[in-house]
């Protein structure tokens, strides 16, 4: 696959908002009978104007920063001129990195697993389209409808350097920026078409092809690796590949000829003079920079300043959920701070996988289960008690029982002393050994880390 | 008695006195209207509602700063439930489900909307001829033009038809008209007055104005509507407006530059009233200089540039899916497009045509851009001129009104003729524009221009400079 480029182009609803972009109208615009949730400004009635939704606002620095991504501190909104019936006044107030403009945010990148970087270009805030219904769908249909609801809806849009290489990649790629999303409390994937892509994509530094219309993380590795395919087979037949738009036809599992280049519309931007320039003052930043930090910075905030693992750093600050957990716990404990991380990542996440359930807000129980871990609970142990506190039960743990190393050695030494005779016996019956075990069982009152208990013993023994 | 000689203060001071109702106020002008305006056809809509309004208002006891005054309002701002056209026919039956801003704040204040005024095509015009709706006549000269974009408001008050109007002003469509008719407009500071509910034609350029008799009643309506609105993000806090100061300015001591290279070019009669203008000037009290702006000459081709430009992009939504005739055709949708446009008159598509065109890859650069340029010069060279002088004056219009019809076939007389109005608007400044007197029995107007959110200063110089001139009668047709 080389010599492969793939770059895309992403559009994200910003489905955390309350209202539109630039008016009050519900941001909540599914389910509702068509043209309901309007009004003058959002279907672009003559002398209506539009007016910005701070909250879009810091939503778009929250992704912008979980990208490392730089946020301008001016930037404009710009008008993009087309005509197209889902358009209510026949522009959309977008953004633009040309003509003087200049967008939200520029830079930053996102992580594969492969460790390569996918470089981010632009972020932007831009206003969604309405929609087009045919009843008796595209070619049959004697007239089209329009549903307004949704126009005016709060997108960014996430513009990608070609830095992808497999339509596996393009796949990654895009999951990853949705838990990213998901993590930030916006659960694109929760809510139909949320999340959409368009997908540019050369060959061998040959013209750039545009698919359009790919719905779903699977159908972009599906739509890039046929696009792939058609490419190639074209390049081996001597024929040029052209650079056209191409539309990604789900059904048919094939991509066809949208427009050649030369009927590529030219949108006659230029800047929105209802709207002034956006500026991102840095009160706002600060504030913002509380709530979200890029995930690289939260990982090395916590390998440094509690000794955590990077892997079990990362596993942690990756999700939203046990990122909040930990921060919460260990603020009241940061002596615990190990110990709640590993719990964290790996017997929390474990639970989780095999049942279904919610994880629970309540710090006190998690504390409890991190001290018993701390004093050398065993595995099945400390899962019991995490499954009563994931269920909200109480959890119950006697401290006084709980055994440090030096209550162990002297438990073993009991042991030996009291049975020389077994003792003796050990090195060569394997049984007696098993003897020695259950009689040091007997002695603890409470729990104990068995393995451990064993392995004192054995070396206790010369074993 | 004759209602439409009484000022529109004193005709508020009789309602509050309880000498005469809103109701019988309204129905009197109505009644007028309906006279006269088979003549001048200064209004496309009137509000069949506005005698009940005004019952309601009686009611109520007259309350607020209206107290049941009738007001003509320019049908490119928005009424609720009143038909509201632009003069487009491609707007002929659409009725707004919502009030602008401004109109609120007339409603709020008990005052009375007694109709829609005629005006150019989307406010694209100079003359009042380009109205779907047929031109507006100047009531002091029925063959001549009235001026525009807002001409019937104009027109309406200097034949009497409404106390005081509401105009809108992207390159002069306010001072034009106020000129030509012989009435007192201003054109407030960019930000000053809400668009929330101004149908779009040039957003960076244009503001509502107020339009009136005299130099007093201007101010009043201007302090009714003027002020930040949280709905028009361009709007901005001005400092409050008394109209006792206004009424107490002193204008000894003032500095007005007077930009000798622009007035040299307008046409004799103009220049000649101008002279007598300046007069008026010196003998209030005011010092007057003799000055030259640098760059004044690219204010035309750079407000056409931008003004068209944005109204290319404006006018967009008006494609038949929600407005225009029917769009159930069995064209495809861009035919149906291009059949719904064929409604625009001939003025509205040429300036559609050229904001395609400057705004389109290529020439984008060339046009926009530079005239964007030229505004920021024009802009800088005007402020920095106002830091040293309080205000500017120069004609507000550089001929006569011409004949109705005479310039059809000649628009770039008619584009000429913004060439001293246009700065304003590319600078954001304010500005007035008040009759000097009549050359030929033709109404002369001169323009005065402060900086930004001096309103107050310059109501005040105008007030000093009316009580020398004159106020000009209204016309009995
Ligand atoms: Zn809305």
């Amino acid at each position: 696959m080389s010599h492969v480029k793939i770059g895309l182009e992403i559009h994200v609803q910003l489905v955390s908002l309350k209202t539109k972009l630039f008016c009050s109208c519900s941001a909540d615009y599914r389910g509702k009978p068509p043209n309901t949730n309007v009004c003058p400004i959002c279907m672009g009635l003559p002398g209506t104007l539009p007016v910005l939704n701070e909250k879009a606002i810091e939503e778009a620095i929250k992704v912008a920063k979980a990208l490392s991504a730089n946020i301008s501190n001016i930037s404009y909104f710009f008008r993009k001129n087309y005509f197209y019936p889902d358009l209510a006044k026949n522009f959309q107030i977008t953004q633009y990195d040309k003509a003087g403009g200049i967008p939200f945010a520029t830079g930053g990148y996102l992580k594969l697993s492969n460790g390569r970087k996918v470089r981010i270009r632009r972020i932007q805030l831009e206003e969604d389209p309405g929609r087009i219904y045919y009843e008796a769908g595209i070619q049959e249909a004697r007239y089209s409808l329009i549903d307004y609801n949704r126009h005016g809806i709060a997108l960014i849009e996430i513009v990608t350097e070609p830095d992808i290489r497999e339509p596996r990649e393009a796949r990654e790629f895009l999951e990853k920026l949705s838990g990213i999303l998901e993590e930030l409390g916006v659960p694109v994937g929760e809510y139909e078409g949320a999340i959409r892509c368009d997908a540019n994509i050369s060959l061998m530094e040959g013209a750039r092809v545009e698919v359009k219309n790919i719905t779903g993380f699977s159908a972009v590795e599906k739509a890039l690796s046929y696009e792939i395919t058609r490419q190639r087979n074209l390049i081996k037949r001597g024929i040029k590949v052209e650079r056209e738009t191409r539309h990604w036809d789900e059904r048919r599992r094939i991509t066809t000829s949208l427009r050649k280049k030369e009927m590529e519309e030219d949108y006659r931007y230029f800047p929105e003079p209802d709207l002034p320039p956006l500026t991102i003052g840095k009160d706002v930043l600060e504030r913002i920079e509380g709530i979200i930090k890029p995930i690289e910075e939260v990982v090395r905030d916590y390998v440094k300043k509690y000794g955590i693992e990077e892997v079990v750093a990362e596993r942690i600050a990756r999700d939203r959920r046990l990122r909040a957990l930990f921060n919460r716990s260990v603020k009241d404990r940061p002596d615990l701070a190990r110990h709640l991380a590993s719990l964290l990542a790996n017997e929390v996440p474990f639970l989780m996988k095999r049942r279904e359930i919610e994880l629970p807000s309540d710090t006190k129980g998690l504390l409890i289960v991190a001290e018993a871990k701390r004093d050398g609970l065993d595995r099945d142990e400390i899962l019991r008690l995490l499954d009563n506190w994931l269920h909200g039960r109480e959890v119950i743990y006697r401290k006084v029982a709980a055994l440090r190393e030096a209550d162990l050695e002297g438990i073993v030494k009991k042991v030996i002393e009291r049975n020389p005779k077994v003792v003796k016996d050990v090195k060569k019956n394997p049984k007696a050994l098993n003897y020695l075990m259950g009689l040091a069982l007997k002695e603890v009152k409470g729990v104990v880390d068995k393995k451990k208990l064993f392995d004192l013993l054995r070396k206790s023994l010369g074993l | 008695m004759k209602w439409e000689k009484l000022s529109a203060i004193r005709l508020i001071e009789e309602l509050k006195s309880g000498s005469i109702t809103s109701e019988e106020i309204s129905a009197y002008f109505l009644d007028k209207i309906k006279k006269v305006d088979r003549i001048l056809n200064s209004f496309i809509t009137l509000n069949e509602k506005a005698v009940e309004e005004a019952k309601k208002v009686d009611k109520n006891g007259r309350k607020g700063r209206l107290a049941g005054l009738p007001i003509a309002v320019k049908d490119n701002i928005t009424t609720k439930g009143i038909r509201t056209t632009c003069a487009s026919r491609i707007l002929e039956n659409y009725i707004p489900p919502y009030d602008a801003e401004v109109i609120s704040r007339i409603k709020r204040e008990g005052g009375i909307i007694i109709g829609k005024t005629n005006m150019d095509e989307f406010a694209m015009g100079s003359s009042g001829e380009n109205s779907g709706f047929g031109p507006t006549k100047n009531p002091r000269d029925l063959n001549r033009v009235p001026g525009g974009s807002s001409s019937g408001s104009a027109a309406a008050i200097a034949a009497g038809l409404a106390p005081l109007a509401l105009g809108s002003d992207t390159g002069g469509s306010i001072r034009a008209p106020a000129s030509f008719t012989g009435i007192v407009g201003l054109k407030p500071t960019y930000g000053a007055v809400s668009r929330f509910g101004l149908i779009a034609y040039a957003n960076s350029l244009e503001q509502i104005g107020p339009m009136g008799k005299n130099v007093l009643d201007t101010a009043y309506l201007y302090s009714i509507i003027y002020g930040e609105d949280e709905k028009d993000s361009t709007s901005l806090p001005s400092p409050p407006l008394s109209i006792e100061r206004i009424s107490d300015f002193e204008a000894k001591g003032v500095k007005v530059a007077v930009l000798t290279d622009l007035v040299s070019r307008v046409d004799e009669p103009v220049k000649k009233m101008f002279e007598r203008g300046i007069n008026y000037i010196s003998e209030i009290g005011a010092e007057v200089n003799e000055v030259k702006l640098e760059g004044i000459d690219l204010a035309l081709p750079a407000y056409y540039v931008i003004a068209c430009s944005e109204a290319s992009s404006n006018l967009a939504r008006y494609d038949g899916v929600r407005f225009g005739v029917d769009c159930r055709t069995n064209l495809n949708w861009r035919d149906a497009y291009k059949e719904v446009r064929k409604l625009f008159g001939k003025e509205v598509k040429v300036r559609i045509m050229l904001g395609a065109y400057t705004l389109s890859a290529g020439f984008f650069e060339e046009y926009y851009v530079k005239a964007v340029k030229v505004r920021r010069r024009i802009r800088d060279g005007l402020k920095k001129l106002l830091k040293k002088y309080d205000y500017v004056a120069i004609p507000t219009m550089p001929v006569l009104p011409w004949r109705i019809g005479e310039k059809l076939d000649d628009p770039l007389y008619v584009y000429l003729s913004d060439a001293l109005t246009v700065p304003a608007n590319l600078a954001g400044v304010p500005a007035i524009s008040l009759p000097i007197g009549l050359a030929d029995g033709l109404p002369v107007g001169i323009q005065f221009i402060a900086d930004e959110f001096e309103e107050e200063k310059l109501f005040g110089l105008a007030k000093r400079f009316e009580e020398k001139a004159g106020e000009l009668e209204v016309v009995d047709l």
